[in-house]
């Protein structure tokens, strides 16, 4: 019962994005943290899992099934990709974009939500603290708390596989550790497949159960955060020196440096 | 306690949801109330004089009125009243659905050059009898108009393809749009002779003179069917406000639904095109309105921007009709006067909401 991407290969235009990438075995009720440089095909890796993106080459399967022969919308269902862009200013509150997220799973014309959708949507809501600007255009809001809104759009959907494209990026730290540990419970309750791509090491290495190191259209490296983060495999993708260390707290502290400085 | 407070809270959420919903609702309603006193006011001005109780009387009973006044209030005032509330309607549901699917506020049929383009169609079938659509018979100047607006909105749909291309771009692609279209119609009107010439004024300038029951009733019929097509994709559209990418997440087959509803916009505007010629900024500046009382949910929006640009055309073929007395003005007219300023206004709001 896992994920499983397998030899994708993407391009755009004559530039190779994706060169023969495989994972692995995601499986499920595991977080995943996909970690690379700029450029590296994090993004575009997302898009042709969720189907946004066509692959030249390559399979994505769940649960031993391929994707590829599911329409837009039931792949929707089962994958969703949370991109990086949170910048719609747009004259819906944070309760309408979620219901929206919750409302196109299903097919067809109904004006009213079902109680069980604005259960749905109550519940992550209250998960995700959007409470006090629920009712908020999401226009007037600041971008941490539209990235919020965002996340809430994510899990309300409910789907197998979930990947989130720096999810925590315009957020506070108190925020970072209260949603990166929300995710990780909703992957673990539900026994969902998440894949987190970001670029704060330190929240990949607590939080995440497997690390994905990606560089150059490919998996360089991946497995347990200890083991991925001290492999010299990062500090070449990265052309960086990496330092790892267990806190009193037990937790794994990642800090990278610059060689000769 | 503290457990019971998010609860709380939550869950007025919801309330507050159903609460903006209804009042959402009561708008509507509201609404379609100011529709028909708009229509009541603008059937009852009008060269004649006639007292308002007479006007309303012939309204309810047309037997027992005088024959003058039945014809006056039947079959003069009241198609083209009907008409002013049909084509504002087009307009409104068509400019509502060109800045859904553009995410540009200062699309409309009239800005983007669609109105133009179909003019320009109208234009040569009038002048050359030449159809694009072969056996179109009658209503060759429709469905040329169709066909010369469906191109033009192409030409958009494909311009938002290209990277690095702004609202504002798209406007100025409008009216390089509008500009070489009203040069075409230019060089027709000078190769017509009289007859075609007053034809081609008449679409020009925009007017409700020619209304008839017949083109209400196909204006109706339209609107029947567009705006529940439109609303079916409500949610759909409203994930579009979001972004491609977002609603394509959602399993939105977003240039399909673009394509969709370009078509049924285009449709909208050459159909009122060739009825009563181009009227400018009702598709403009009726959705802003729904805009501002509804939001952007399109189940509201598309629905409230309809039927306030149906109001606010029949507001304007009422004053068209007070500024002289006895003089009804082209009401194209009007509408440019009152919405060049506004869209000028609207035009500044949003660079300083980019800045």
């Amino acid at each position: 019962m896992a994920l499983s991407i397998r030899d994708l290969d993407f391009r755009y235009g004559a530039t190779p994005i994706l060169q023969g990438l495989a994972t692995g075995e995601l499986p499920r009720g595991e977080l995943a943290a996909l970690v690379g440089p700029n450029g590296s095909g994090k993004s575009t890796l997302f898009r042709c899992a969720a189907g946004l993106l066509r692959a030249h080459a390559g399979s994505v399967s769940l649960d031993g099934a391929d994707l590829a022969g599911l329409s837009l919308r039931e792949r929707a269902r089962k994958v969703f990709y949370l991109s990086q862009d949170t910048e719609a200013r747009v004259a819906l509150s944070v309760f309408d974009i979620i219901l929206l997220a919750r409302k196109s799973l299903h097919r067809g014309f109904a004006l009213a939500a079902s109680p069980e959708d604005t259960r749905a949507v109550e519940g992550v809501i209250e998960e995700l603290g959007l409470a006090p600007f629920a009712s908020r255009d999401i226009g007037t809001l600041s971008g941490g708390q539209r990235q919020l809104a965002a996340i809430g759009q994510a899990l309300v959907r409910e789907p197998d596989v979930l990947l989130l494209d720096e999810p925590t990026s315009a957020l506070d730290v108190r925020r970072q550790l209260d949603v990166m540990a929300t995710i990780r419970e909703a992957t673990r309750r539900r026994g969902i497949v998440t894949v987190v791509a970001i670029h704060d090491l330190s929240l990949a290495a607590r939080f995440a159960d497997r690390v994905l190191v990606m560089n150059a259209g490919r998996i360089a490296q991946a497995g347990a955060p200890e083991n991925v983060l001290a492999h010299p495999a990062v500090s070449e993708t990265y052309a960086v020196g990496v330092h790892l260390e267990r806190s009193a707290r037990g937790t794994l502290l990642v800090e990278p440096y610059i060689h000769g400085q | 306690m503290t457990a019971a407070l998010p609860m709380l809270a939550s869950t007025n959420a919801t309330a507050d949801y159903r609460r903006r919903n209804a009042k959402r609702l009561k708008l509507v309603l509201l609404g379609l109330v100011a529709l028909v006193f708009a229509l009541a006011l603008d059937v009852s001005i009008g060269p004649g004089n006639l007292p308002l109780t007479d006007v309303l009387r012939t309204l309810v009973d047309p037997q027992s009125a005088a024959p003058r006044l039945a014809v006056i209030v039947w079959d003069l005032r009241l198609p083209i009243a009907l008409m002013a509330l049909a084509v504002g309607a087009m307009l409104g549901l068509s400019g509502a659905g060109m800045q859904t699917i553009l995410a540009n506020p200062l699309a409309d049929p009239f800005t983007l050059g669609v109105s133009a383009a179909a003019t320009v169609g109208a234009s040569v079938a009038i002048v050359f009898g030449w159809s694009v659509v072969p056996g179109a018979g009658p209503f060759i100047v429709t469905a040329n108009a169709f066909v010369f607006a469906l191109s033009a909105s192409l030409v958009l749909f494909f311009m938002t393809k290209l990277r690095g291309v702004s609202a504002e771009t798209m406007i100025l692609v409008g009216i390089a749009l509008l500009f070489t279209c009203n040069a075409i119609t230019a060089l027709l009107q000078y190769r017509s002779n009289e007859v075609q010439l007053t034809q081609i004024v008449f679409w020009t300038l925009g007017s409700l003179a020619r209304a008839t029951w017949g083109k209400v009733g196909v204006a109706a019929v339209l609107i029947a069917v567009a705006l529940p097509f439109f609303l079916m994709r409500g949610w759909a559209l409203t994930a579009l406000r979001l972004g491609d990418e977002r609603a394509e997440s959602m399993g939105v087959r977003v240039d399909r639904l673009r394509l969709e509803i370009l078509i049924a916009t285009s449709l909208l505007a050459a159909v009122s095109v060739s009825f009563v010629g181009g009227i400018g900024f009702i598709g403009l500046v009726g959705p802003h309105i729904a805009r501002l009382l509804v939001g952007e949910d399109q189940r509201f929006f598309l629905p409230v921007a309809t039927i306030a640009s149906a109001v606010l055309l029949s507001l304007a073929s009422s004053l068209s009709k007070v500024i002289t007395p006895g003089v009804i003005y082209p009401i194209g007219i009007i509408t440019a006067l009152i919405g060049v300023p506004f869209f000028i206004s609207l035009v500044m709001s949003i660079r300083s909401r980019a800045v």
